[in-house]
Parts: C-alpha cells; sequence; structure tokens
C-alpha cells in the first residue's frame, strides 16, 4: 500500500511479553523461558483522513497494537512512525496522537468536573495563554460533540454512557488531535447510544480531517466506519485492505467465518453451522498459519510454512491456499453482494 | 396460541424502596412462553430485561420487590412461593445461565462435582448414576474429550467451554424452562455462534421454554421464535420475532432497529433515537417514550398505551402500518 502521504507507519511491528516463571522457579524446575508474541511483524500504513479499523477475537493483539500507535507500548522490534502534515493553521509537524477508550465509566475522573476533564490536555499543553481562554475552548468543544457549555460545571455522575464517550471525546480533541485511536468506542453503549457516537465521530471526521484507527470486534460497526481494514488472528494480519473489497469478498478462511458468525438483523441465518475450535493461545501458537487447526481448507503445508501477505488488488492475504490454487479459489469464493 | 402456555407472567410490577419512596423498575409486564418455545427479551441497559427474568428465577433482591402482579409455571402460581419452596424450584424446574461463565462457576471445585452435586440436590439417583449423567451432559453441550475434562477445574476452561459448562449445568435436572441472560455477551463472535446453535439445539430436543434475555438484536434474530422488546420497564412490543424486525409497529423498535450498523452495506449517516432512556425515577406520564418519539401527540402524554391480545402487538397509540414500511 503506497499511499502518497501516509500519517502514520507501522513496520514489521512486533511485540513480545516475556511470560515466564520468576527466575529461581524456572532454575528449579529446568522450565524454559516462555514468550508471548502479542503482535508478530505487522506492517501498514494510514492516509491522513482515513478510518483504519483493526478486527479480531480476544487475544489477537489487538489492543497490544493500539498502544503501540498511542506509545503507551514500545515495539519490541520494528517501528511505528508518523508522516509530516500540514494543520489548517499552517504549522507542519508530527500528528498529535489520542486515545478514546471502551469503558467510559472508567475513564473519567469521578472527582473532578467535566470542565476540568477537558481543560485539563489545554492546560498541561499550554495550548490556551488564560484561564478565561481555556475555559472558551472548552465550552466550544463541548458544544462540538453535543454537550451544552453549563455541563462544565457538573461531575461525570450526573451523565449517561453515551455522553460521557462524548466527553472522552471532547477531551481527546482538546489536544487539537490529528490521529484518534479508538479502542472499542461503542462497545459499552447501547445500540441506539451508539449510533449517536458513531454518527458524531463521522462529523467530526468530516469537520476536522481526522485520522481513526478504530479497534474493534463488532463487525457491523466496523463496516459502517471503515475505508481500510485488518483483520488479526493471534498476532499476525491475516488480510488487509480496502474495507468495501474486503466485506463483499472476503478471501482468506479467517476472515470469511468471521463474516459468516456474525448475527444479522436483516438476514438472519437461523439454520448456521458454526465452525468449531477456538483460538489457540498466543503463548504457545501452533506451527506455521496459526489458523491451520480451524481452517476448512487447510492443506498438509499449511502447518509447516508461515504464509507472508501476498498483494491482490486493493488488498493483501496472506493464506498458502489460495496461493497455490490462485484461480480456482476465486471463483469458488467470490461472494455475492447482497442489492439493497 | 392454543397450547397452554409454561411460563405465564401477568401485569408484573416490581419495585426498589429506596429513601424517596418506591421506584417502579418493572410494570404491567405480562406474557406467556410456551413449551419448546425461545422468548427473546431485549432492551437497553435499565429497561428491566435482566430483573425480568431474576424475577422469574425469584432471585429479586431487596430492597426491590414484586409489588404486583402473578407468574405462574405449568399452571402453578410461583412469586409468592416460600423461599425454601422457591429454592427446591430453581435448578430442578428452573435453569439459569448468566452472563459471565467464570462466576457462576464454583472456583475450587472440578466442575463434574459441581454438576453431580446438583444432579443430587435435584433427583433421586446414586452418586454413580449422577457422574455418568454428568458425563453425558457434558458430551452434549460438545466440550471434548469430556470424560478427562470432567475432573478439571473451570479455570482450565477457556470462556467458551465454560459457557457450555455453565449450559450443562443449567440442564442437568432436566429443567422446563431455562432463564439464560445475556448467555453470549462475554464471548468472541465465533463463539457466541457456537453457544446460540447448542441452546437452540438443546431447547428443541428437550422441549424447554427458554427465556433468551440479551441486548443483540442480531442474536435475537437468530435464535428466538418470539421477541419482547422492552422500554422502562414496559413491554412496548411483542410478537413473532420476524414480524418485529422486519415490520416493527412500535416507533421505538422502528428506531432500535434502524440504528443498527448493517454488514451488508455502508451508509452515510445512521439514523439515530435522540436523547437517552428515563431514569427510573424520573419515567414520564403516558407513554414513557414521549419525549423521544417523532409521532408522540397528546394523547401519548397523558394516556399510557397498553398491549393488547394478538399474536404481534404494540404498545402505542400511533403504531406505524405497512405503509411506512414501504
Amino acid at each position: 500500500m503506497a499511499e502518497a502521504n501516509p500519517i502514520l507507519i507501522v513496520e514489521n511491528a512486533s511485540c513480545r511479553f516475556d511470560v515466564s516463571g520468576p527466575w529461581l522457579q524456572r532454575i528449579a524446575t529446568g522450565a524454559p523461558r516462555r514468550e508471548l508474541k502479542a503482535v508478530n511483524q505487522v506492517s501498514f500504513s494510514v492516509p491522513r483522513g482515513a478510518t483504519f479499523s483493526i478486527v479480531g477475537e480476544s487475544g489477537c493483539g489487538k489492543t497490544t497494537l493500539a498502544r503501540m500507535i498511542v506509545g503507551l507500548q514500545p515495539p519490541t522490534a520494528g517501528s511505528v512512525r508518523f508522516g509530516e502534515i500540514r494543520r489548517a493553521d499552517g504549522t507542519v509537524g508530527p500528528p498529535r496522537v489520542q486515545m478514546i477508550f471502551q469503558d467510559p465509566y472508567a475513564s473519567l475522573n469521578p472527582r473532578w468536573r467535566v470542565g476540568d476533564i477537558v481543560a485539563e490536555p489545554i492546560r498541561e499543553l499550554k495550548l490556551r495563554a488564560t484561564e478565561a481562554e481555556t475555559a472558551a475552548r472548552v465550552a466550544e468543544l463541548l458544544v462540538t460533540v453535543g454537550l451544552s457549555a453549563a455541563d462544565a460545571d457538573r461531575y461525570p455522575h450526573a451523565f449517561s454512557g453515551g455522553q460521557r464517550q462524548r466527553i472522552s471525546i471532547a477531551r481527546a480533541l482538546a489536544t487539537e488531535a490529528d490521529v484518534l485511536v479508538c479502542d472499542e468506542p461503542t462497545s459499552a453503549l447501547d445500540v441506539s447510544v451508539q449510533a449517536q457516537i458513531l454518527n458524531l465521530m463521522v462529523r467530526l471526521q468530516k469537520k476536522l480531517d481526522l485520522t481513526y484507527i478504530l479497534i474493534s470486534h463488532n463487525l457491523s460497526v466496523v463496516r459502517h466506519m471503515s475505508d481500510q481494514l485488518a483483520i488479526m488472528y493471534l498476532g499476525r494480519i491475516v488480510e488487509i485492505g480496502d474495507a468495501d473489497t474486503i466485506f463483499n469478498g472476503p478471501l482468506h478462511p479467517y476472515t470469511r467465518l468471521l463474516l459468516d458468525t456474525i448475527p444479522d438483523v436483516e438476514s438472519p441465518n437461523r439454520a448456521r453451522a458454526p465452525l468449531s475450535g477456538e483460538v489457540p493461545s498466543p503463548i504457545n501458537p501452533p506451527p506455521g498459519c496459526a489458523f491451520h487447526p480451524r481452517c476448512p481448507m487447510a492443506e498438509a503445508a499449511c502447518s509447516r510454512t508461515v504464509p507472508e501477505l501476498m498483494p491482490r488488488p486493493r488488498r493483501s492475504v496472506a493464506c498458502l491456499v489460495l496461493e497455490n490454487s490462485e484461480g480456482a479459489a476465486d471463483a469458488q469464493i467470490s461472494r455475492s453482494t447482497p442489492s439493497a | 396460541m392454543t397450547e397452554t402456555p409454561l411460563l405465564s407472567v401477568r401485569d408484573l410490577k416490581l419495585v426498589f424502596d429506596g429513601r424517596k419512596g418506591p421506584l417502579t423498575a418493572l410494570d404491567g409486564v405480562s406474557f406467556d412462553i410456551r413449551p419448546g418455545e425461545i422468548l427473546g427479551v431485549v432492551g437497553e441497559s435499565g429497561a428491566g430485561k435482566s430483573l425480568t427474568g431474576t424475577a422469574v428465577i425469584g432471585l429479586v433482591d431487596p430492597p426491590g420487590r414484586i409489588a404486583g402482579g402473578s407468574i405462574h409455571l405449568a399452571g402453578q402460581r410461583i412469586d409468592n412461593l416460600p423461599a425454601e419452596a422457591m429454592r427446591a424450584l430453581r435448578g430442578r424446574r428452573i435453569g439459569a445461565i448468566f452472563q459471565d461463565p467464570l462466576t457462576s462457576l464454583h472456583p475450587l471445585l472440578k466442575v463434574g462435582d459441581q454438576i453431580v452435586e446438583t444432579i443430587l440436590t435435584h433427583l433421586p439417583v446414586s452418586r454413580t448414576e449422577a457422574r455418568a449423567r454428568a458425563l453425558d451432559l457434558l458430551e452434549q453441550v460438545g466440550i471434548p474429550a469430556a470424560s478427562t475434562r470432567i475432573d478439571h477445574y473451570p479455570h482450565q476452561f477457556s470462556g467458551g467451554m465454560r459457557q457450555r459448562v455453565v449450559i450443562a449445568l443449567a440442564l442437568c435436572a432436566e429443567p422446563d424452562l431455562i432463564i439464560a441472560d445475556e448467555p453470549t455477551t462475554a464471548l468472541d463472535v465465533s463463539i457466541q455462534a457456537q453457544i446460540t446453535s447448542l441452546i437452540k439445539r438443546l431447547c428443541r430436543e428437550k422441549g424447554a421454554a427458554t427465556m433468551l434475555v440479551t441486548h443483540d438484536m442480531g442474536v435475537i434474530a437468530e435464535t428466538a421464535d418470539r421477541v419482547a422488546v422492552m422500554y422502562a420497564g414496559r413491554i412496548a412490543e411483542i410478537g413473532p420475532v420476524a414480524e418485529v424486525t422486519r415490520r416493527p409497529r412500535h416507533p421505538y423498535t422502528a428506531g432500535l432497529m434502524a440504528s443498527i450498523p448493517s454488514v451488508l452495506r455502508r451508509n452515510a449517516t445512521l439514523q439515530q433515537i435522540d436523547g437517552a432512556m428515563p431514569r427510573l425515577g424520573a419515567i414520564p406520564p403516558g407513554c414513557s417514550f414521549n419525549p423521544r418519539c417523532a409521532r408522540a401527540t397528546e394523547l401519548c402524554r397523558t394516556l399510557q398505551p397498553t398491549l393488547g391480545l394478538q399474536a404481534h402487538e404494540a404498545a402505542c397509540h400511533h403504531p406505524l402500518v405497512e405503509a411506512d414500511h414501504g
């Protein structure tokens, strides 16, 4: 993917955690060191103003990847870099990155007034000279996210889950952020409130030219928001590319499994035969392609060779079977797009 | 509706006694479940869907109390039973599956022992028979190598496998009624499909009536036979699942359906319902949805709408009709 001006470039980034026992116990029992490869040689780049989504089940490394992007977790190998951008006020520099967390009940200090919560980044980064200017900026931000300026004097407990998530967004925007990393921003919210927050995020993206890195396991939310998409399985990206292309014709067997298992209200599949098996432990992943024990297409080679991401039109897929049986596989798995 | 309902809830009212007087959490909730049927109960947080399940199991803790209405299980009234009689009923005739499989299992007991203990409590069998039955149950819920897994502790199971153990536990005394409260919320999507199809299969095989409480409309659409949509402690709409999801009559149901993003296509904006559900202490008079409803009139602000007796009913003065769905 060679975008002209990527705002975020992740190159061969890996993150490993040492999960071996205490050293004395290790020596006494002769147990080897154990390592958890949370993120394994992940590469992608994101253009400015786009929404890039990372999808996967629990334990696939998506949150670790998000933490690496915001700098809370240094990569153990590879790099996470940002491109230079020109802002609306004419300044040029690396983008400011902020994070929006999953649980709006845990991410706001219950003893602080909302005004102080939103003003903290402004005061900390000295973005406004005086308190009056800061207060005016806070009022402006609260109105931007659909609250009222008077809400600055209230405490978080006076707000509902959706309103709290709006406060989190206002706090992230207070730094004049260019990139927002959203880790499951709506999974703690009810669907009618989720729609409000997603609509707000889309509106803000257009207005402020924001770039979103969206982490989610909810594929309908991802479908609604994403321009680009990466599907992760046990620390590796198995399919990455244009979101519409992937949703309309998933190629990797894991992507197809994920898309097939989402219960859908519009076309419920009441006679489903779910695929068996579960995500294996990332401490001791299966050899070769990590998905092969659950894969209906697996061949002998899949348990030996780790597949590389192979470029295809508008996306890349890491699957040995697809590589080996190009033409036949294409015809077999093209998924018809339902006419709306 | 020729068959007699297994579970019949009528005008259930549940209040919490607070310092500022009683707060009504459930108000006039009525529904039936027939044997072998899955009733989905859907709603947003605080709508009273879990509370309805808790009331049926008889686990409402003070300061909550049932203030009116009745619950009948196979013709027997169960909402006013003494605690000891209710305890005998729970597990024997009503099985429960809760959201978090880790907290519903005892961490220090082997899963087999937990199932055996439950069987011995409720059924007149020997310990050997109970163990054979526990093994059989674990196989039925799809646990691989059940004969070794029966002696494992809950922490040795993954989330999906734990939920299967909880389902085996709920089924061990062959209950007539299963209350499943958000059984798949804590699980990944690929595991969620496994669990819902398991619940559906067991429900069919054993002819047990099931009340499936969830906030996920997709799960309901694929699992339930009928669905009750709850809003602010009342049932807003109830009917066959395909009817309610395709041709909703209550504006709240319609708004709820429209606010779910589709996986089939990408839309520019989602339809949203502005505002939030009222708090228990501030439920508006008339229809509780009226402040958020585009169709609301003076009638909606004064008179509380009621549910009729048809198969598909909406508690609304101005229900959506066929023409509204295009």
